[in-house]
């Protein structure tokens, strides 16, 4: 079987400074990738470069066997087949929630309105927030607000899901509430990449690790390799800052 | 605030008239004898060709500030330089000269690519003030889509929205909250300088007053009330958009 993705040498610059280099990255259908490093390390321009939010300068990126060139058409064949999750959130404030979910469903899928709401609140129900599907974001937690971004992505039946440091903005209290969804879901064999420096949800959920540094990928294996016996000096110091606390 | 404000400004011009006779003279629009009863009423009457001139100078200057603020915004340059050129071009030329340009000179034109096509006032007038304006529109539209959030662009993106869905539904529903108090004063600038339309000839407000003051000797009082005119006008312009944002403030904190 083909694997879900496929990065092949990807590089990709930013003016002079080069974000990633080299990259080569395969991911199975079903896996739960976890990328963690330092901050600048490239790890949110990786899967930024995914679902081709950033343009890639060299490489290739195969995504659900279909490669993304600078072709729209398969830039937008493939939009819709991997889910993102931000660290702002970015839901739409001016719609409620019910709408934030269904809009996608209905311009992009075709789906009728009714359709869509029946689809919207049982992936509501699912994330555990069906009583507010007619509040505006703005009346919502922070937690409440990404579980409804959680959900607006879970609406469009992606087959790829990608979470770029999606507990970043969140308080403390919060934190939990998130993971637990993507916990959820990683159970239910979704097909995922997570930028994270939740540790424990690494622990919890990942099938592989990633580590990366100044755009490469440093270290690769499974969480128990990775968290007891890292590799690389580089890797062992990030996690014990990041373990200390 | 602006009803007393106006009132008092009304008010005073009034007294003033009223108390120095020597120097006023409203008897040529005084409503109850017959003369002044009628060149009230042929006063009055450019309102309409005013409004409608201006209103449709409006919509059409919308509609091509659109149409030019958006290639504008593009990653492509080639896109992007046809945009900024129709800007800087149109904000340089004067209004009144264009007026001229357009009246005279686009007919000559038109006739030479075998278009025979003659503009009369109402639409010289109205093409020039739509164009004339839509460089600013246009201006007005791109700092407000500039000044939603980028990651809308991508939330809308990673849902499959495309372009036009994305600005559609998710962009301009929340810029057109920023954008409506610059376009509101761009209409009430469209209502003022639609005053140019007289040169050539249309039948509008200041084009009544000039003729009127031109049969009856009475400028001072025939502008006052030519002035008081164009304050009515705006003001309600005014009401009208502080309404409007009202209502759509209260919307979104609901």
């Amino acid at each position: 079987m083909a694997k879900a993705i496929e990065i092949k040498r990807l590089n990709k610059w930013f003016g002079s400074y080069q974000a990633l280099k080299d990259i080569d990255l395969n991911v199975s259908h079903g896996e739960r990738i976890v990328i963690c490093g330092p901050s600048g390390s490239g790890k949110s321009t990786l899967i930024r470069c995914i679902n081709s939010l950033e343009h890639h300068d060299s490489g290739e990126i195969t995504v659900d066997d279909i490669e993304l060139s600078q072709n729209k058409a398969s830039i937008a064949a493939i939009g819709a087949e991997v889910g993102m999750v931000f660290q702002q959130f970015n839901l739409f404030p001016h719609l409620s929630v019910l709408q934030n979910l269904t809009l996608g469903p209905t311009k992009v899928r075709g789906l009728s309105r009714s359709e869509a709401e029946e689809r919207a609140m049982r992936i509501l129900e699912r994330v555990q927030i069906p009583e507010q599907a007619h509040k505006q974001p703005s009346e919502l937690s922070g937690g409440q607000q990404q579980r409804v971004a959680i959900a607006r992505s879970l609406c469009m039946e992606p087959k790829i899901m990608l979470f770029d440091e999606p507990t970043s903005a969140l308080d403390p209290e919060m934190i939990a509430e998130v993971l637990d969804v993507i916990v959820d879901l990683a159970e239910d064999g979704m097909t995922m990449i997570v930028v994270t420096h939740e540790m424990g949800f690494a622990r919890r959920a990942a099938d592989r690790m990633v580590f990366m540094d100044k755009g490469e990928i440093i270290e690769m294996g499974a969480p128990k390799d990775f968290f007891e016996a890292p590799k690389t000096n580089r890797c062992k110091t990030f996690l014990n800052q990041i373990l200390q606390h | 605030m602006t009803i007393r404000t106006f009132s008092i400004l009304f008010l005073c011009l009034l007294l003033a008239g009223c108390a120095s006779s020597g120097t006023w003279g409203w008897y040529v629009i005084d409503p109850t004898t017959k003369q002044g009863y009628n060149n009230i009423r042929f006063l009055l009457n450019g309102f309409g060709a005013t409004i409608l001139l201006s209103i449709i100078a409006a919509v059409l200057s919308m509609c091509i500030g659109l149409i030019v603020a958006l290639p504008g915004m593009s990653h492509n340059r080639w896109l992007r330089m046809p945009s900024r050129i129709y800007i800087e071009f149109i904000r340089a030329i004067p209004l009144l000269p264009m007026l001229f340009w357009v009246f005279y000179g686009l007919p000559v034109v038109l006739k030479s690519m075998g278009i025979n096509a003659n503009i009369d006032a109402f639409w010289g007038a109205i093409i020039t003030l739509a164009i004339s304006d839509s460089a600013f529109t246009a201006e007005i539209y791109r700092s407000g889509i500039q000044s939603i959030n980028k990651g809308q662009t991508e939330a809308a993106k990673t849902i499959g929205l495309n372009y036009s869905q994305t600005m559609r539904y998710v962009i301009l529903p929340q810029a057109i909250k920023r954008i409506l108090p610059p376009l509101a004063n761009q209409f009430i600038y469209i209502v003022k300088m639609s005053a140019f339309a007289s040169v050539i000839g249309m039948q509008e407000l200041t084009r009544r007053a000039n003729e009127l003051v031109v049969t009856e000797y009475r400028p001072l009082e025939i502008y006052t009330l030519l002035i008081l005119e164009y304050l009515v006008l705006v003001l309600i312009i005014s009401f009208g958009v502080r309404w409007l944002e009202r209502k759509m403030g209260a919307d979104e904190s609901k």
